[in-house]
C-alpha cells in the first residue's frame, strides 16, 4: 500500500508544531520571526504572508519581552485539502492584560510605546484569541489561505 | 553590533541589515544625531532595501529620528522598502512612517539634497586644517 502525504487526509492529527522558540532578548525576537517566515514560506504562503507574520511575530514577542520577561513562541501549521494554515501562540507568565479591549484598541499603552502592536496584530491576522489572567497570557493569532 | 554609517559629502548613508534588534536601531538614531549635531552632515538616508520587518517600535524610531534630525534643521529620507513591507504598514494603519521616503538609495541622496538646497540650510563646509 502507498503511503500517501498527511495533506492529501486532514484531520486533526495534521497539524505540525513546526517551531518552540524561547524569547530570553532583543535576539530572540529576530530568531522567532525568522522561524515564521520559514514556517510560511515552507507551506507555501508567499512574500507578503512571510512579512505579515514575521511582523506580527515582532510585536507580540517584543510584548512577552517588555510586559513579561520573556516567554514563549509556538508555530504550528497545518496543509489541508483548501486550505494552508498557521497558528501563532505566544504565552507568557507575566502579570496578565488588564484590559483587552483596551489593549487592542490603537494607541492605548501602558508600557510606554504607542500602543499600536495589538491592533496591527489583529488587522494582519485572519483570527486572534487572547487568554490572560495573572501568572499566564496566551495570544494564539491564526492566518488562513485557500488554495 | 551597531550599523555603520557613512558620509558621502554633507550626506549620511546608512543600509540597515536584514535583521535588527531594538536595541541596534535605537543605537542608529544616537549615532546619526551624535554627527549631525558634530557638523559632519546636513542630512541622513536611511536605506531598508534588506530590511524584511519593519515592525510598529521600528517604525516610530525611524519617524522619530526623521523628526529629530528636522527640528535640528536637517533631512531624514529612508530609501528602498520592499513593497511586502510597503503593504504590511499600510494594513497595520495608523500611518506608522512619518518620514520623506525614495525608492532608492540614489532617490533618498536626491531628495536631501533637493531639500537642503531649498532651505538653503547648508552649514558651511568646516574650514581646512
Amino acid at each position: 500500500m502507498t503511503n500517501h502525504p498527511r495533506s492529501e487526509f486532514p484531520d486533526e492529527t495534521s497539524a505540525i508544531l513546526v517551531s518552540v522558540v524561547e524569547i530570553h532578548g532583543q535576539e530572540d525576537i529576530l530568531i522567532a520571526r525568522q522561524a515564521g517566515r520559514d514556517a510560511a514560506r515552507n507551506i507555501g504562503l508567499g512574500t507578503v504572508d512571510q512579512t505579515r507574520l514575521a511582523t506580527v511575530i515582532s510585536e507580540l514577542a517584543r510584548n512577552a519581552l517588555r510586559y513579561a520577561g520573556g516567554g514563549q513562541c509556538r508555530i504550528t501549521t497545518q496543509v489541508a485539502v483548501l486550505t494552508r494554515t498557521i497558528v501563532l501562540e505566544i504565552e507568557d507568565r507575566g502579570p496578565g492584560i488588564d484590559n483587552v479591549t483596551a489593549a487592542l484598541t490603537p494607541g492605548f499603552s501602558t508600557g510606554g510605546g504607542l500602543g499600536l502592536g495589538m491592533s496591527a496584530v489583529l488587522r494582519l491576522m485572519d483570527d486572534m484569541i487572547v487568554e490572560t489572567r495573572p501568572g499566564r497570557t496566551m495570544i494564539r493569532a491564526q492566518m488562513v489561505r485557500h488554495t | 553590533m551597531r550599523v555603520p554609517i557613512l558620509k558621502l559629502g554633507r550626506v549620511l548613508l546608512t543600509s540597515l541589515p536584514a535583521d535588527l534588534t531594538d536595541q541596534q536601531v535605537m543605537d542608529l538614531q544616537i549615532d546619526a544625531l551624535a554627527l549631525l549635531r558634530d557638523d559632519r552632515a546636513d542630512g541622513l538616508v536611511i536605506d531598508i532595501t534588506a530590511v524584511d520587518v519593519v515592525d510598529s517600535y521600528m517604525a516610530r524610531v525611524l519617524s522619530e529620528t526623521a523628526k529629530m534630525v528636522g527640528i535640528m534643521g536637517g533631512v531624514a529620507v529612508l530609501a528602498g522598502m520592499r513593497p511586502a513591507v510597503a503593504l504590511t504598514l499600510v494594513e497595520m494603519g495608523q500611518n506608522l512612517i512619518q518620514m520623506e521616503t525614495a525608492f532608492d538609495l540614489e532617490g533618498g541622496v536626491a531628495k536631501v539634497q533637493r531639500a537642503m538646497a531649498t532651505r538653503g540650510g547648508h552649514r558651511d563646509e568646516p574650514p581646512e586644517v
